[in-house]
């Protein structure tokens, strides 16, 4: 076929893939396969639900979150991250739960025609434990590991290729599309848009930006599916992949127990044992 | 063995007149053909009716005929065409996958979706890396690099897909001279091997360079179509909206202020 000759001499014979890709992890917990942690993260924010109370939950953050979040040395940044996501909403929680419990009636403390109950306390606290287990679990999984990882890990076992590239380009959207629109937040600035100042001022500043990223991103949109069709990205049929993580039939066993553990919990639960 | 399109028109969707009327241009193997004109003469719409995009990706209407390698490719799936035609577009950022974490599998994204053979894939992506002179940037981010080297990058990965044909819509258009040189070199040494290349630029002294022919397009016709050195030095080139060649200009130059233009040739000689 014309064009297939190789274009330079034979320099690269032997060459094989980067020493980055599939490079190991630092830690034992980044080295296990993604779908494991995957399954790690699952299996602890549904059991956290199911469970329900303070103390289960509370056993299944020490255990499936903190523990392994120290042996990987990311229990600073867990803590960090998984506390900027889920303040927000555990704040309205607690509060809604504390104040607003429908048929409370233990007084704790009144403000005004507000009452914080005691029923509403303990609620409240076990909603904080779901949220903060779940949110630990799902930081846990994002701190160890790479989003192409688990695409890859995924696409190896018969995921469809496109599933699979929506799935990541869906997460690496979020930081082009925050790139974007500070280098159209850089231009309107040097054209003298007012972003600083009162919030009146900063909502006004929005506006020009928001239009332009989110038009250049439907812009793209069009450029990319052209540019993946060209690249005969809609050829039906399995892809050729480079590399892919690491498993083991220890990892496939221990997956496996965990999801038979939590199928059993959540019958336990609807039978009616330890409740 | 050729790509040949025959009385061509095409309209995008919703457009109330043709972007390409009647268009008659061929790809012999081994040929790389310039295609030049000014802004909205059709060189992108050209571009990608040759690729197949339009209208299987873009919509519209087309008429006419394409033969790839003799056969009508008319009811041929976009993803057939991707094996025998590359096409590049002028925009690095928008021909990067999105997906790949590194250079390599980036530029490896094409044969992956082909599914070639893993060592097969290994060989042609090291092979259009050094084709390109940016094996360095393996295992860099493509999201983090800079609009040239994207662009290089994004050759690479057409380069890897190793097309018998390949369209590539201003190559250049973010690269410095040291970089337009590195693709001028890859396209003629594809095209020594055995490729058909359609080049549209508005560099004309790249056309010059790699070119054995160009085409002019004005309003979706072609209005000059011939040998590179003939076009290139047709007068009606600034009337059709294309800068000369800076030789051609320089020569002209010289003729206007009465000089010989001989000169530069003994210049050059001696």
């Amino acid at each position: 076929m014309a064009g297939s000759a190789r274009l330079i001499g034979d320099p690269t014979a032997g060459r094989g893939i980067p020493g980055v890709l599939g490079r190991p992890g630092p830690s034992p917990f980044h080295r296990l396969n993604p779908l494991t942690k995957a399954t790690l993260a699952t299996v602890t924010a549904v059991a956290a639900v199911v469970l329900g109370g303070l103390i289960g939950p509370a056993i299944l953050v020490a255990v499936a979150v903190v523990l392994p979040a120290v042996a990987a040395g990311v229990l600073g940044r867990l803590v960090r991250t998984a506390l900027l996501l889920s303040l927000p909403i555990a704040i309205s929680a607690f509060l809604v739960n504390l104040f607003f419990l429908p048929g409370a009636e233990t007084v704790l403390l009144r403000i005004g025609p507000i009452t914080a109950t005691a029923e509403g306390l303990a609620f409240a606290l076990e909603i904080l434990a779901r949220i903060l287990a779940i949110s630990g679990a799902i930081t846990l999984f994002y701190l160890t590991t790479r989003p192409a990882d688990l695409v890859v890990d995924l696409e190896r076992r018969g995921i469809s290729p496109r599933i699979a590239f929506v799935a990541n380009a869906s997460v690496q959207t979020v930081p082009a599309m925050v790139e974007r629109a500070g280098q159209i937040t850089a231009a309107q600035r040097a054209r003298g848009l007012d972003t600083e100042g009162s919030i009146w001022r900063r909502i006004r500043g929005v506006v020009p930006i928001v239009g332009p990223v989110i038009l250049g991103s439907i812009t793209e949109v069009e450029e990319r599916t052209m540019a993946l069709e060209a690249r005969a990205f809609t050829r039906p049929g399995r892809r050729t992949l480079l590399w892919w993580p690491a498993d083991s039939a220890a990892q496939a066993l221990l997956r496996w127990a965990m999801l038979l553990g939590l199928v059993a919990l959540i019958v336990a639960r609807i039978v009616g044992v330890g409740s | 063995m050729s790509l040949q399109l025959s009385g061509v028109g095409y309209r995008y969707a919703g457009a109330q007149r043709p972007s390409l009327l009647d268009v008659d241009l061929e790809l012999p193997d081994a040929t790389v053909v310039g295609l030049a004109g000014a802004s909205e003469a059709g060189k992108t719409t050209l571009c990608l009716v040759a690729s197949g995009l339009a209208p299987r990706t873009v919509g519209g209407r087309i008429r006419g005929m394409i033969r790839l390698d003799g056969e009508d490719v008319d009811a041929w799936p976009m993803h057939r065409l991707a094996e025998r035609i590359g096409i590049g577009f002028q925009n690095p950022g928008t021909q990067l996958s999105q997906v790949a974490d590194t250079v390599f599998e980036e530029v490896a994204f094409g044969p992956m979706n082909v599914g070639l053979a893993r060592d097969e894939i290994i060989e042609r992506t090291w092979d259009a890396l050094d084709a390109l002179r940016i094996s360095d940037l393996a295992e860099r981010d493509p999201r983090r690099l800079s609009g040239g080297q994207q662009q290089l990058v994004a050759t690479a990965g057409l380069l890897a897909m190793r097309p018998s044909h390949l369209v590539l819509d201003e190559p250049t258009a973010q690269l410095d001279p040291a970089g337009t040189r590195l693709v001028a070199d890859a396209i003629a040494r594809l095209a020594a091997g055995g490729a058909s290349i359609l080049v549209a630029e508005q560099k004309t002294d790249l056309l010059a360079a790699v070119a054995s022919r160009v085409v002019v397009l004005a309003d979706g016709r072609v209005a000059l179509d011939g040998p590179a050195d003939e076009v290139l030095a047709d007068p009606a080139l600034g009337e059709l909206g294309v800068a000369p060649p800076s030789a051609v200009r320089l020569r002209s130059a010289l003729e206007a202020a009465g000089l010989d233009p001989a000169v530069l040739g003994a210049s050059r000689d001696g």
